[in-house]
């Protein structure tokens, strides 16, 4: 590296062309900037000496500029990329550098886009459930059994994969249903974790967290600046182990003579509220159903206190495929005749009222 | 509301207004913890963050956090901990704020377990330790190189679980506490000399928010962005060492600040940046141009006596700790930073002005990638080198502020004319005296943190009366934030800050001298002038330029503080070097510098330093004291050895009748 830097002094403040999204909720466009890049400089520097200089209220966020908080996210020539791991040496010299901000969220201003989305599925996702029986100190884990978890655990939170997925990032009315790939990593994280008490994280994941939506096109796993195997070490294992212990004939049987109680419920409703709301009728409902659990128990509890229409009733989850790709089909195994329903097992016609999004012409009349 | 808000001008008016029990400054370590703590005692609190959640500068943290749980070596205790604590700030440690550290820093990390941490474990399955510069046994409970990230996500996990509780219990996730983040305080509010509330404006929107509160945290880190090579992110601007001096509490020892050894120094873009001391802990060695392994000429009197003096030693205690001496490059921070410095200086340094930092040829590839993972990432992405095939050139960088907020051990109460204020973390004074070991301020966040947020809940508590938030006071907080952006004739903040991290960097750097620091002084003085006047060019709409503009006061406050002590201690002691006074002189040990704001100007006292208790200073060898001590304080020592001597004698004469 000495040499590199002795042997190409001429390179020293070259002017590169840059186009940089530059406006806010109301709209904006790409404006044009000369800039000087210096040798070894990566793109947020470019971007820091524009404020410098000619744009002081260019707004980026940013924080450690080592690529370990994962603040400066943006889309760098259409890619999403981290600003202080993206390199100036990577482009050709007179190639324009088009900068604009991640397309998956709303934009506050040029670079700055609200990721709030992000922050509401963290919350949403049940936090680590320490086991009962053991003090602080007391904990034994194997790091072969921690590692697993510890892959996730790398995770910046730049949000790049949640950007990236298409499930989100062209359909804006999947952001409710769907939490994207930085929360599958984390259910499979504590799915994974030696200690956690909770059993039902695959479940969860398949039920509330939307797993179902992801069909595997692994662009989450190709952004990941930390080089996290998203979809190989994280979202498979989560679909294949909720197929095996759904469907696994002998599974189903053990389940069934030993009564052991550890095969997870499938139908899982709100893993989001536990406590209280869990104990209604729901919870025993449904074993060995293929659905993939719609309703929220919060909203149905909602429901019943009275017409509230502006509540949002969650996603139908269709039911998830076997290994081969097609729907399990087996008399012999299955807990009912037939087929099951597109629409989820656990949905009943006609739907009640109160589940219909229907909004009435008056409904925002002070008489209501 | 308080009667006053009858009074309201259209300017407060508009301001959005929440009440809570306890407002935490700072979503880092600190922060997180402090805020924990005070939801768990039941009180309603508000996190500010002046980045999103989950960014604090905390997750820049590699090493791990110290802490004497005894997994690796079953020999260590707490108090071995402690000595190495204060052998390590050479004795300036404030020692009760390292004893409450060393004996309740394994707890924290415990319980962070129960929060769902995952550290690397050892063969039976406990939390694996690691061994770091000026700990005498492994001791660093570390996630790879990735620790920091480990415990902010930890903690940010924690709130979420006990916000998830709240949604259960009270129907909302912010019932009790809630994060405020890209919200960056501007002024504390008092009422008398109670802390009142806190003032300060949304990033995004470039809103005004008003906290009214009767206690405040402060957990805001540090102050490195004041010099042109640091490790620090932009936060890092004193904010909290500024707010806590505008509203009475006074600041020790500023004067010392740590430059980490090894920073990147190439590419110039990365310049500053970590390169964390873990590569020397599993067998990194530092090189000269000439290539000759050089700490081994580095190694000061005070630590002949626990380092190798041959690199054959020195390479056997990676295997064998117990029978040798460990290698200099673990010497304490600041003694390889100098050797740095120096070796530059001679001229024996790299082309881009470092050391070579080379773990290529001591391990093989495999294994530098499993043990340090984010090293050789952070270098293949950000300098395209190969840590695996090349040596790293590296340099000292400006990472840690000693000084902070001069606070009460216990509680973490702010001292000086204040109440309610609280602090913990890199912005509170006195833990690590002259100079920190890596690895316990990881753990320190965490024993501090929840002590101040468990304190502050308490004196929630036993208030009797609300203090209130004057209407005036509010609207000169508002004028002070919008003033940059309705002048148009003043300077750039960004030429400002180069300027204030350029005088910082030459003249109040790792060497300092007399007449530089007094020029220092004299150029604060005129940055003084022009940082009143700057101005920001847009809008309020997350506006970088005009957030600079506001922090530039902090800076410049903190940096005047930095100098002013810097040129009274005549002295060298840890992160404070001076070319003129180069030994350390025990008559200064047993003197904290202490800054408080008196009409708009720093000035500058000095406080005796608290006596050690007999039991404390009791763990340590008379030798050891020797080079600390003043003659006096040895006297005592004795005096204190031989009445020991006599009851213990008493005692056993006791036993025998």
């Amino acid at each position: 590296m000495a040499t590199e830097t002795a042997g190409t002094p001429g390179k020293q403040g070259a002017k590169r062309q840059f186009r940089i999204w530059r406006g806010d909720a109301e709209g904006g466009d790409l404006q044009d900037y000369t800039v000087e890049v210096n040798e070894g400089e990566v793109v947020l520097d470019v971007i820091h000496r524009l404020q410098a200089t000619d744009a002081p209220d260019l707004a980026c966020r940013w924080n450690c500029k080592a690529g370990k908080c994962g603040s400066c996210s943006m889309e760098i020539n259409g890619m999403p990329k981290l600003g202080c791991m993206t390199r100036m040496s990577t482009f050709e010299e007179h190639e324009t550098v088009t900068v604009t901000p991640l397309r998956t969220f709303p934009v506050i201003r040029d670079l700055v886009t609200d990721v709030s989305f992000n922050y509401e599925k963290a919350r949403e996702t049940p936090a680590f459930a320490p086991p009962a029986d053991l003090a602080p100190g007391d904990y034994r884990m194997q790091q072969v059994d921690v590692e697993r978890s510890q892959e996730f655990r790398k995770c910046i939170e730049c949000f790049l994969c949640q950007n990236v997925c298409h499930v989100i990032r062209d359909h804006d009315e999947n952001k409710q249903a769907f939490s994207g790939p930085r929360y599958f990593i984390r259910a499979a994280e504590l799915d994974m974790h030696p200690l956690d008490a909770r059993t039902d994280r695959k479940e969860y994941a398949q039920s509330e967290q939307g797993l179902g939506f992801c069909n595997i096109t692994k662009c989450c796993t190709e952004v990941c600046p930390e080089h996290i195997k998203i979809t190989d070490n994280g979202i498979i294992p989560m679909k294949e182990r909720v197929v095996d212990r759904r469907y696994d004939p002998l599974v189903w049987l053990g389940s069934k003579i030993f009564r052991r109680g550890q095969v997870p419920k499938t139908s899982v409703t709100s893993g989001h509220s536990p406590g209280a709301l869990r104990s209604s009728t729901t919870a025993d409902d449904g074993v060995n159903s293929h659905a993939g659990g719609s309703h929220d128990a919060q909203a149905e509890v909602q429901a019943l206190q009275g017409v509230n229409w502006h509540r949002e009733v969650p996603h139908p989850t269709a039911p998830a495929v076997d290994a081969s790709g097609k729907l399990p089909l087996t008399e012999l195994t299955f807990d009912r005749a037939a087929a099951p329903s597109p629409f989820g097992d656990d949905v009943t016609f006609p739907l009640p009222p109160e589940h219909l999004n229907f909004a009435h012409p008056d409904q925002d009349e002070p008489t209501h | 509301m308080t009667t006053d808000s009858h009074r309201d001008t259209s300017a407060t008016t508009r301001i959005e207004r929440h009440h809570y029990d306890v407002v935490v400054i700072g979503a880092g370590g600190a922060g997180l913890r402090a805020a924990i703590e005070a939801r768990l005692a039941g009180r309603k609190t508000a996190i500010i963050s002046k980045s999103l959640f989950g960014k604090a500068h905390t997750v820049m943290a590699e090493g791990g956090a110290a802490a004497a749980m005894g997994n690796v070596n079953s020999r260590d205790s707490w108090q071995v901990h402690f000595r190495d604590t204060m052998r390590g700030g050479k004795f300036l440690n404030n020692f009760r704020m390292a004893e409450l550290h060393a004996k309740e820093s394994p707890q924290r990390i415990w319980e962070l377990e129960t929060y769902g941490a995952l550290f690397d474990r050892t063969r039976d399955g406990k939390i694996s330790q690691r061994n770091f510069g000026g700990h005498e046994y492994p001791r660093l409970a570390h996630v790879g190189d990735r620790t920091g990230l480990e415990l902010i996500r930890t903690l940010q996990q924690k709130i979420v679980s006990l916000q998830q509780e709240d949604k259960r219990d009270h129907g909302s996730y912010d019932a009790r506490i809630k994060v405020f983040s890209e919200t960056t305080i501007t002024e504390l509010l008092l009422d008398g000399d109670r802390v009142a509330g806190a003032f300060g404006y949304y990033r995004e929107s470039g809103e005004f928010v008003l906290f009214e509160a009767p206690a405040v945290v402060l957990a805001t880190g540090g102050v490195g962005r004041s010099y042109k090579v640091t490790s620090n992110s932009w936060e890092y601007t004193g904010d909290g060492h500024a707010l806590a001096l505008r509203a009475g509490a006074t600041l020790i020892n500023m004067e010392f600040l740590q430059f980490h050894p090894t920073g990147m120094v190439w590419p110039p873009s990365v310049k500053g940046i970590l390169v964390t001391e873990s590569v020397r802990g599993d067998g990194g060695i530092l090189k000269n141009s000439e290539g000759k392994r050089f700490m081994f000429d580095y190694v000061p009197d005070v630590f002949r006596k626990q380092y190798a003096e041959t690199p054959e030693e020195a390479d056997r205690w990676y295997d064998d700790p117990d029978n040798n001496r460990r290698p200099p490059e673990l010497l304490p921070r600041d003694e390889v930073a100098r050797a740095i410095n120096s070796e530059v200086k001679a001229g024996r340094g790299t082309p881009a002005g470092g050391v070579y930092l080379d773990i290529a040829s001591r391990l093989p590839a495999e294994e530098i990638r499993r043990r340090l993972p984010s090293m050789h990432h952070q270098f293949k992405g950000l300098a395209d080198v190969d840590i695996t095939r090349e040596p790293m050139e590296v340099g000292p960088t400006c990472h840690y502020v000693m000084g902070g907020v001069e606070v009460d051990p216990d509680s973490g109460a702010a001292y000086g004319s204040v109440r309610g204020l609280f602090a913990a973390g890199e912005v509170s004074g006195g833990m690590h005296g002259s100079n920190r070991l890596g690895g316990n301020s990881l753990s320190d966040l965490l024993v501090f943190g929840k002590r101040a947020g468990g304190h502050a809940a308490t004196y929630v508590d036993r208030l009797t009366g609300r203090p209130r938030v004057a209407v005036s006071t509010v609207e000169t907080a508002v004028e002070t934030a919008l003033a940059p952006l309705q002048r148009d004739t003043g300077e750039n903040p960004y030429t400002l800050q180069q300027d204030l991290q350029a005088v910082m960097g030459d003249l109040v750097g790792i060497i300092r001298r007399e007449a530089e620091l007094a020029d220092a002084l004299a150029r604060l003085a005129e940055l003084r002038e022009r940082v009143a006047k700057v101005s920001a060019s847009g809008g309020r709409r997350y506006n970088p330029g005009w957030h600079l503009a506001l922090d530039l006061r902090n800076m410049l406050v903190v940096s005047e503080c930095t100098a002013k002590a810097a040129l009274e201690r005549r002295e060298s002691r840890g992160g404070h070097t001076r070319e003129d006074f180069p030994t350390m002189d025990p008559q200064w040990r047993r003197v904290n510098l202490v800054c408080s704001l008196a009409g708009g100007t720093v000035r500058l006292e000095r406080k005796p330093l608290p006596k050690m208790r007999a039991e404390l200073i009791g763990l340590f060898d008379r030798a050891e004291l020797a080079k600390y001590l003043t003659d006096e304080e040895l006297t005592e020592f004795d005096a204190l050895v031989a009445a020991d001597a006599a009851d213990a004698a008493t005692d056993d004469v006791e036993k025998e009748r």
